[in-house]
């Protein structure tokens, strides 16, 4: 753009220097927002693991994976996970069954059954049930769950898996279905035209065309709605009776591993053991809902890749 | 600009007091009292069509024959396309779309109440202007129809794919790799797929919207020679933008015309190609058809 060749161009010369200092600066903080994720991500993998280095030395991982006695505070101390790894799944299995069926129900009425208006009004109030905050979910499932699961189950407590399950279930069930309304909206419109002309009914071609056609983007939306579950605290604290002991069904009080967590991490001695095992507990938390998270984005990814021709 | 349309509780439209078709002087169509024996003949009278409120074709008589190609030509927006899916009633699906006058399919009128539009397209397919193959494997696609019909038998199923398929002119090209998802097919392959497909439900007329605009010239040619050989046994209306295509593949075609965006579009000419594109009677088809306008 610019060439100094002459002694008179020695101002412009200098602008030009400060103009590209000023671009490489610009460039570099936009580089650095931009890996700011990855590193973040990183760091957060690498301070979970040194903050459960100790656990891993003292207790064994092996040891701590599959015990099956969580007693953190006798002496020694236990640290089995396995409980609050299974209360964690038991709870969000319960979540699944009740988020999937409802999410993916409503979002197909969403996309492929409802007028405009509706649709609109659907989609804001779907949103604003995400932003309701989990303790006031929390709230109700104790106000209105507990007794409810007590009484119909007859039950000694209605703190259970289930009661906690189906509070997580519905909070999850905005996530699964704004994914899935995407998914299905994605689907081209030629598609059902061509269905509809081959004289299929509508809800033949929701079912043979449409759904399957969206599928995968429905299965990356059960699997981040399955995420949300798996990581929710504050409801399950409130709802599942927080007892550490291996769960032999959804009608038991269990602990989660997120519960666990928040529950003992105001009592621990910054740096002891029962402080570490508990940095393994969310380093163990953290693998799974990466895992899932990943697996939700290679699906998708392969949604994206087979509709572009 | 917005045209009063009433729709009365018979269905028909209602213009400005009276019955739309009686406002516009009726082309005559010559053909109209041929129907014979053979399946698959449509006869239009008066048929005016509206989005809501907006009256967008008026008064359309039209003979289609059996077995023969008719081909729908006119500028775009001149309702070819809409008047093509008044006859397999998809624009019901468009929804706030309304449909005046009669239209019959082998002497039985597909208007209302009076046909399942889900059993109508059964015996009217459509081939689409883009290539829209399911995305499920090539068998899978042929036998979709047949298996919305309650086929379930494996060899009846094996029989109508390869019918069809050797119908649309592709068998040769895909037999041995049926199970090939459908998308990994090229766009020329695509459309004689999705041709196969309503071919597979045995229909008595398809309908194809501009089948070939996103084709290439060798696609185009292959698409082309399947509807040539189709004619023999299924009734096909084709709407086009190529006024070569339509002088090609037609025996007969009808030229639609909007003279104005403040008018509905109308019929102005229908009658046997040669016709039509050696010495029409009306001067604006030879306009349209000699590169006037449009």
């Amino acid at each position: 753009m610019t060439t100094p060749s002459t002694p008179s161009s020695g101002r412009r010369l200098g602008r030009t220097t400060t103009r590209r200092a000023a671009e490489a600066v610009v460039r570099a903080i936009i580089y650095l927002c931009g890996w700011m994720a990855i590193i973040i991500l990183g760091a957060i993998a690498v301070f979970l693991m040194w903050n459960s280095l100790r656990a891993v030395q003292e207790a064994g991982l092996v040891t701590m994976l599959t015990g099956t006695a969580w007693y953190p505070t006798s002496s020694p101390g236990k640290f089995g996970m396995l409980p609050l790894i299974l209360g964690s799944l038991f709870v969000t299995g319960v979540a699944l069954a009740v988020c999937v069926p409802v999410g993916v129900a409503a979002a197909v009425f969403i996309s492929e059954f409802s007028g405009r208006l509706v649709k609109e009004v659907m989609k804001s109030i779907i949103e604003f049930m995400a932003a309701v905050p989990s303790v006031v979910y929390g709230l109700i499932g104790v106000a209105v769950l507990i007794p409810f699961v007590r009484q119909f189950f007859g039950l000694d407590t209605g703190m259970t898996a289930l009661t906690g399950g189906i509070v997580l279930g519905i909070m999850s069930i905005p996530t699964v279905i704004s994914i899935s309304e995407d998914a299905l909206h994605a689907v081209p419109a030629e598609l059902r035209q061509g269905s509809a002309a081959l004289g299929n009914t509508r809800w033949q071609t929701t079912f043979k065309v449409t759904i399957p056609a969206a599928s995968s983007g429905i299965f990356a939306a059960v699997m981040l709605g399955l995420g949300r579950a798996i990581g929710e605290t504050m409801a399950v604290l409130m709802l599942t009776g927080n007892a550490a002991v291996m769960p032999t069904s959804i009608f038991e009080s269990v602990r989660t591993m997120t519960g666990t967590i928040a529950a003992e991490m105001g009592e621990v001695v910054q740096g002891g053991l029962h402080y570490s095992v508990l940095f393994a507990v969310g380093l163990v938390l953290f693998t799974i809902t990466f895992a899932i998270n990943l697996a939700a984005d290679l699906v998708l990814e392969r949604q994206r890749k087979r509709w572009r021709r | 600009m917005v045209t009063p349309v009433l729709v009365s509780g018979d269905g028909t439209l209602v213009y400005n007091g009276g019955p739309v078709s009686a406002t516009v002087p009726a082309v005559r169509d010559e053909a109209i009292d041929t129907t014979g024996d053979a399946r698959g003949s449509f006869s239009l009278a008066g048929v005016s069509v509206a989005y809501g409120k907006d009256l967008v074709i008026e008064g359309v008589d039209m003979h289609i024959p059996p077995q023969a190609v008719t081909a729908l030509i006119g500028p775009s927006g001149c309702g070819k396309s809409t008047l093509l899916r008044c006859l397999n009633r998809m624009n019901d699906e468009l929804g706030n779309v309304h449909i005046g006058g009669t239209i019959t399919l082998d002497g039985q009128s597909i208007m209302g109440k009076a046909m399942d539009p889900v059993e109508l397209r059964m015996r009217v397919g459509q081939v689409f202007q883009r290539p829209n193959p399911f995305p499920m494997s090539i068998y899978d696609n042929v036998a979709y129809g047949p298996r919305t019909q309650g086929v379930r038998r494996r060899g009846e199923l094996d029989g109508l794919v390869e019918e069809s398929l050797k119908g649309a002119a592709l068998w040769e090209e895909v037999k041995k790799s049926l199970k090939k998802h459908a998308f990994e097919l090229s766009g020329g392959q695509q459309q004689r797929l999705c041709i196969a497909r309503a071919l597979a439900t045995k229909p008595e007329v398809i309908l194809m919207d501009e089948p070939a605009s996103a084709l290439d010239p060798i696609s185009t040619q292959q698409i082309e020679d399947t509807i040539a050989e189709l004619k023999s046994s299924v009734t096909i209306v084709i709407v086009t933008h190529n006024m070569q295509q339509a002088a090609r593949i037609s025996d007969r075609t009808a030229f639609m015309l909007r003279e104005s965006l403040e008018e509905p579009a109308h019929l102005v000419e229908i009658g046997d190609t040669k016709k039509m594109f050696t010495n029409p009677d009306d001067e604006r088809t030879e306009s349209y058809i000699t590169g006037r306008f449009g």
